[in-house]
């Protein structure tokens, strides 16, 4: 059995400067983490693999700049098996379609495997879209949103999954993609053993010319969106602040105010 | 002919609100395109329902009616969606960014390979080309990007829900119902087993009023004293991360970066210092009431009334208040 993990290399910090002409960030002039949300699909591959005591190879592939090799490093030394980085100039700028297709086109040259695990969202774009768009690409089932595997088997899976009315159960055959929320459970940290062999590990480069599709399918040439213009918004208010002793009238004042917007 | 099309969100056999919101945004842009704005419901006896979406703004409503339709499922709802898109090529698609919208619209772009922007907070018309301008807040709420997709159609957008007003229903619209009685073998690898329901708690994205607490709180305990000033108030209960992370209350509760985005008309954020990542998840609520004993806090940069004081003695009085309130209405 295999497990693929997709992980994101993105800012450390949200404080990115934008490239105003090309609506692209800025990633070398910043420090860079995996995505912090893809911390617990890590985490959902390396639970699944206990659990079922099978010979479960854990993949993980990102696509991103050369330096997104620092992030397969650190997926393997929390865990996972291996990894490969899908980096080529190519690739640069590429929206939620494109990478999906990108990672799709790599997926399906890999061979077989159970489950696909994304993070709910990266913290950069956050769209949240290139797990089910991947999966549209790949024809296979997508579950969203999964909070807690349930059971799982040699071709099945039965997952919970939140959505705004409450907790919803799924079935689902394998494979499929799915991507997990922060409730799936707490991200481990990675050990000295697992830093030893992320050392030593080779991560292979994928690049266009592996992938045998053409430029004009992936990164910016490949993406149906475009960014026309970035602005910054205003984060302050003005607000009036009041320093009130008097606990009895604060709550007087809070009471008008929701009065006055309807709430009461 | 320039069609718009929404997907309506349905709800455990009811058209959710949500809907007419998507109704207002689709009746500006399908005015400016002057075209045709057409609501897409899947479903099953949701006959006596759709009349409203005519009232709230459609031309037409397209139902795809089958039992099996009538929970939402990704593989069942993309057969019939996708070949009544091929057919009808819209120029925009609307979806609610729910975890319904959020989930069916990326498989439905990726399988029509075109362009998708998450969670718009603006869409509008651009004047010479008449492409759709959607605008999102990104990189936790620290840009704003305008995102066009010059080239492939439909042009395809979820809407963040409460940003914006449904129109008034007007019960003398006409428009036009048309059924289409889905005869599909649906054989989709997933199937619903369960809903276990959030009995009675109004849920974070659909509250108009949110009022969350941080660790200015002191002790787990105090969270009850919110959940019973939600419940007066109608409203739901938020959290920061620190405290979900010492487990003073559930992960479903967490407003910000890596927890929920909300925009309620009041949010009252207590004993939150207001980090950028908690703004991140409730910036764009219409007001922000803070309360908090330090009075640099940076909560009180971005709310409408900062009040400065003891968030424990502050809650408990506001809650006899409302209590007394109560009591005199009934
Ligand atoms: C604020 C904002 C909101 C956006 N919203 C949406 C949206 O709603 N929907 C949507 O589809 N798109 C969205 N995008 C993407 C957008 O349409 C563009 O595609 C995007 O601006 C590219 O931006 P980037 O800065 O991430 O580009 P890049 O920095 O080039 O990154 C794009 C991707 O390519 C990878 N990459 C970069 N260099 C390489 C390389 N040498 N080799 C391999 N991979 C590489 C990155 O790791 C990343 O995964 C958004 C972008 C921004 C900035
Ligand atoms: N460039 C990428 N390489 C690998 N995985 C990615 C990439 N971009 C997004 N993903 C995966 O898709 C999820 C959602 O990302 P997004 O749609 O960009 O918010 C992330 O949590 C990752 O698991």
């Amino acid at each position: 059995m295999r497990i693929i993990i997709l992980i994101k290399q993105v800012p450390a910090t949200d404080k990115v400067k934008m490239d105003e002409e090309t609506g692209t960030m800025k990633r070398e002039e910043v420090e860079s983490v995996i995505n912090p949300l893809d911390l617990y699909a890590i985490e959902a591959g390396l639970q699944v693999r206990e659990r079922i005591k099978e010979d479960i190879e854990i993949v993980v592939i990102s696509m991103g700049p050369p330096k997104a090799k620092e992030a397969i490093k650190e997926a393997i030394s929390m865990g996972c098996d291996k990894g490969y980085l899908l980096s080529d100039k190519t690739f640069a700028g590429a929206d939620t379609w494109a990478t999906s297709f990108t990672l799709s086109t790599f997926i399906k040259k890999l061979g077989e495997f159970s489950i696909i695990f994304t993070g709910e969202r990266a913290t950069d774009g956050e769209t949240g879209q290139v797990g089910p768009s991947l999966s549209a690409q790949l024809d296979l089932p997508i579950l969203t949103y999964v909070s807690k595997i349930k059971e799982i088997g040699k071709d099945y899976i039965i997952v919970e999954r939140e959505i705004e009315e409450g907790t919803e159960v799924v079935f689902s055959s394998l494979p499929c993609v799915i991507s997990v929320i922060k409730a799936i459970s707490e991200p481990r940290l990675p050990t000295l053993a697992g830093k030893l062999r992320a050392r030593e590990r080779e991560i292979p480069i994928i690049t266009l010319k592996d992938l045998g599709v053409s430029e004009r399918d992936v990164g910016l040439l490949g993406s149906p969106t475009r960014v026309v213009k970035i602005f910054y918004p205003k984060l302050s208010r003005e607000g009036i602040k009041i320093k009130e002793k008097n606990p009895e009238r604060a709550v007087d004042i809070i009471i008008k105010f929701l009065e006055e917007r309807g709430i009461l | 002919m320039k069609d718009v099309f929404i997907l309506s969100e349905v709800r455990e056999g009811k058209i959710h609100p949500v809907t007419y919101e998507l109704l207002a945004w689709g009746r500006f842009l399908t005015d400016k395109l002057k075209g045709t704005l057409s609501a897409l419901v899947l479903g099953d006896n949701l006959e006596d329902q759709l009349e409203e979406l005519i009232f709230y703004g459609a031309d037409k409503v397209e139902f795809f009616k089958n039992s099996e339709l009538e929970i939402f499922n990704v593989e069942n709802y993309s057969k019939v969606l996708i070949p009544f898109i091929k057919e009808k090529n819209p120029e925009i698609i609307l979806a609610s960014a729910t975890t319904r919208g959020r989930t069916i619209m990326p498989y439905l772009a990726g399988k029509l390979k075109t362009g998708l922007t998450a969670d718009c907070t603006h869409l509008d018309i651009e004047e010479d080309t008449g492409l759709l301008l959607q605008t999102r807040p990104a990189i936790g709420g620290n840009v704003l990007a305008t995102i066009k997709t010059p080239e492939h159609k439909p042009q395809m957008a979820t809407v963040r829900p409460k940003g914006k007003k449904p129109l008034l229903k007007d019960k003398n619209r006409k428009g036009e119902v048309i059924i289409h009685n889905i005869n599909e073998n649906f054989s989709s690898r997933t199937k619903r087993l369960d809903l276990k329901r959030r009995e009675e708690e109004i849920s974070l994205s659909d509250a108009e009023i949110i009022i969350s607490g941080g660790k200015g709180l002191k002790n787990p305990q105090n969270f009850y004293l919110l959940f019973d000033i939600a419940h007066l108030l109608g409203g739901a209960v938020g959290a920061s991360r620190s405290v979900v992370d010492m487990g003073w209350i559930e992960y479903s509760h967490q407003v910000g970066l890596s927890g929920k985005t909300v925009n309620p008309k009041v949010y009252i954020a207590v004993g939150i210092s207001g980090a950028v990542q908690h703004l991140a998840g409730m910036i764009n609520s219409e007001n922000i009431i803070a309360i908090n004993k330090d009075p640099d806090a940076p909560i009180f940069q971005v709310s409408d009334l900062g009040i400065v004081g003891d968030a424990i003695e502050i809650l408990s009085l506001l809650k006899r208040k409302l209590e007394e309130r109560k009591k005199r209405n009934v």
